[in-house]
């Protein structure tokens, strides 16, 4: 193809845009309605899911292991018999569970650092006074964090199966629960996802089917002069394109500036409650949703120019 | 290269022995109703011209659309320009197309563009260089008596005006056959007078011109060849004839 032949199919496809106003205008506004709808959704579904996995990542479990007896003497649930783990063992065990794929974090939590935590928390500041030795002595452990909290029992078999390990200690109905929430959360929100998707696909398909079909009589004139497929298809193409990519950043547009005004009123207004959900920022949000929305809007406009042109070409 | 050399002689040899357009026994049914064409043979010279005349429903439009590989012969052979239109495949018809020029009887210009454009669209689908499309539009279009409208819109022309625009579209490429599908269906008598006095000094430049029309008065006054049709066959093909009535 000769250079001049590209830039006057540029041109034209360009052209073809103004020529056909109304046209334009009509696709720009159902693909700019349909991905907006679909950019909402999806900047809600995306928050939601970031605030579950917050607290996913908070739940924790604790392992614990066999030890000498404590100063609390006989009678303590925890000194049962087993074997002991040196502190090259229990090293070892530590980074055998930071390499399981379904743990996040593994924090590990001496027997000094527990007591501390947990007096401070029961009696204050001053909770050495009137114990001089640590009522915890032993209960060393593990804080285990879990990156997919579904996968939690089949940690704990693990953890069980260990001939050191004494006790693990978790919560299998907040990891059910979580889990049962993640799930429906992903199965409602893909569903509703790829019917806006589909509705999308198929509005804006038709309104560039139905802009090339009133125009079926200029492309029975190109190939009754000896034009190639191409030559007819490329400006249609082309149009396609730009109505779709221009479709596509209206509502990024809108949809950005909307998200980015609630996120701030929130913020300021409840405080709290950035504290408790992870909103995600603007550009956490827009770093799926633009390229998503683009190759939507583009390629509908593409692949919608392309065959509605096609069943034309056959004069 | 040797073969295209050889394919090339052969045309050549066909369109010596038969004539820039021949139909071959050629018939054209559809899904339903009778044979649009049945048996049909004709042969038409280089430099010609001819008129193809015929109620509606006798065939004259299944011709053109065979002619422009519109459709494809049910039975028989179409050759144009030596080109067997049977096996040329769908992205040799556009190259093909190039050798005709084409005249409808509504014009058929594109209605958002203005004359300029409507005659040099048809240069750059051919890829033309610019430049030479700027040298060659003017000329056409003084050639059809336009050339002081290139600017305007193909909607403030008048019938006989647009019809020019197309016939400078046709031509500009320098067709060697100009197929012309009731060019003065849409105009009036004085109209059709001047089409059909530029239709024939194309011819007189080299060009073959084929005339479907209507109009007895043009055909019987111009004295050229006139072939008859009549429910799908040529029932008439004489030079100098005259347009015969249904009765």
């Amino acid at each position: 193809m000769k250079i001049s032949t590209l830039f006057y199919t540029i041109r034209q496809g360009f052209a073809n845009i103004f020529r056909n106003k109304w046209y334009s205008l009509a696709s720009i506004a159902t693909i700019s309605a349909c991905l907006f709808l679909f950019g909402t959704f999806y900047a809600i579904v995306v928050n939601f899911q970031s605030i579950v996995m917050k607290v996913e990542e908070g739940v924790s479990l604790a392992v614990f292991f066999h030890h000498e007896e404590g100063p609390l003497g006989d009678g303590c649930a925890s000194h049962t018999p087993g074997q002991i783990p040196t502190d090259e063992r229990l090293e070892e065990i530590g980074q055998m569970i930071a390499r399981r794929t379904e743990v996040s974090k593994v924090v590990y939590v001496s027997d000094e650092e527990a007591w501390q935590h947990f007096a401070i928390d029961a009696y204050g500041e001053q909770y050495a006074v009137g114990f001089p030795e640590n009522p915890l002595a032993g209960e060393n452990n593990y804080e285990i964090y879990l990156s997919d909290v579904s996968m939690q029992s089949a940690l704990v078999t693990w953890l069980e199966s260990l001939p050191e390990v004494r006790d693990v200690r978790y919560s299998q109905l907040t990891a059910d629960t979580l889990s049962g929430a993640n799930l429906l959360i992903a199965y409602v929100s893909m569903g509703i996802i790829v019917i806006l998707l589909a509705v999308s696909i198929f509005l804006i398909s038709n309104t560039v089917a139905i802009g090339i079909s009133v125009r079926s009589e200029e492309i029975n004139i190109m190939k009754y002069i000896g034009a190639t497929d191409f030559f007819v298809r490329a400006p249609f193409v082309l149009e396609g394109m730009i109505i779709g990519c221009i479709g596509a950043l209206i509502p990024l547009g809108i949809v950005y500036s909307i998200y980015n005004y609630v996120m701030s009123y929130v913020i300021d207004r409840f405080p709290m409650l950035s504290r408790f959900m992870n909103f995600l920022s603007v550009e956490q949000v827009f770093h799926t949703l633009t390229p998503v929305s683009l190759a939507v809007g583009v390629g509908i406009g593409f692949l919608g120019s392309v065959t509605t042109v096609r069943k034309h070409l056959r004069v | 290269m040797a073969n295209k050399e050889l394919l090339r002689r052969k045309r050549e040899q066909l369109i010596e022995e038969h004539g820039v357009i021949y139909l071959d026994n050629v018939s054209k049914a559809y899904s339903t109703g009778s044979p649009a064409l049945n048996n049909v043979s004709l042969s038409i010279g280089r430099g010609e011209f001819v008129f193809i005349v015929g109620e509606t429903g006798s065939g004259k439009s299944t011709l053109i659309k065979l002619l422009l590989r519109e459709l494809k012969a049910t039975s028989g052979s179409v050759y144009v320009m030596g080109n067997d239109l049977s096996r040329l495949k769908h992205g040799q018809v556009p190259r093909f197309r190039r050798n005709i020029g084409v005249v409808f009887q509504d014009f058929r210009l594109l209605t958002d563009r203005n004359v300029y454009e409507n005659v040099a669209f048809a240069q750059r689908i051919v890829e033309t260089p610019p430049s030479e499309i700027r040298r060659n539009v003017p000329t056409i279009l003084a050639t059809v008596g336009l050339a002081g409208k290139y600017k305007a819109k193909t909607s403030e022309l008048s019938g006989g005006e647009q019809q020019r625009v197309a016939m400078a579209r046709a031509l500009i490429n320098n067709p060697s056959i100009l197929l012309a599908d009731e060019p003065t269906g849409n105009l009036d008598p004085r109209n059709s007078w001047e089409i059909m006095r530029l239709l024939e000094e194309i011819n007189e430049s080299g060009t073959t011109v084929v005339v479907v029309t209507h109009n007895r008065e043009i055909v019987n006054a111009m004295k050229k060849r006139v072939v008859t049709m009549k429910k799908g066959v040529i029932v008439s093909d004489e030079e100098g004839g005259e347009y015969i009535d249904e009765d």
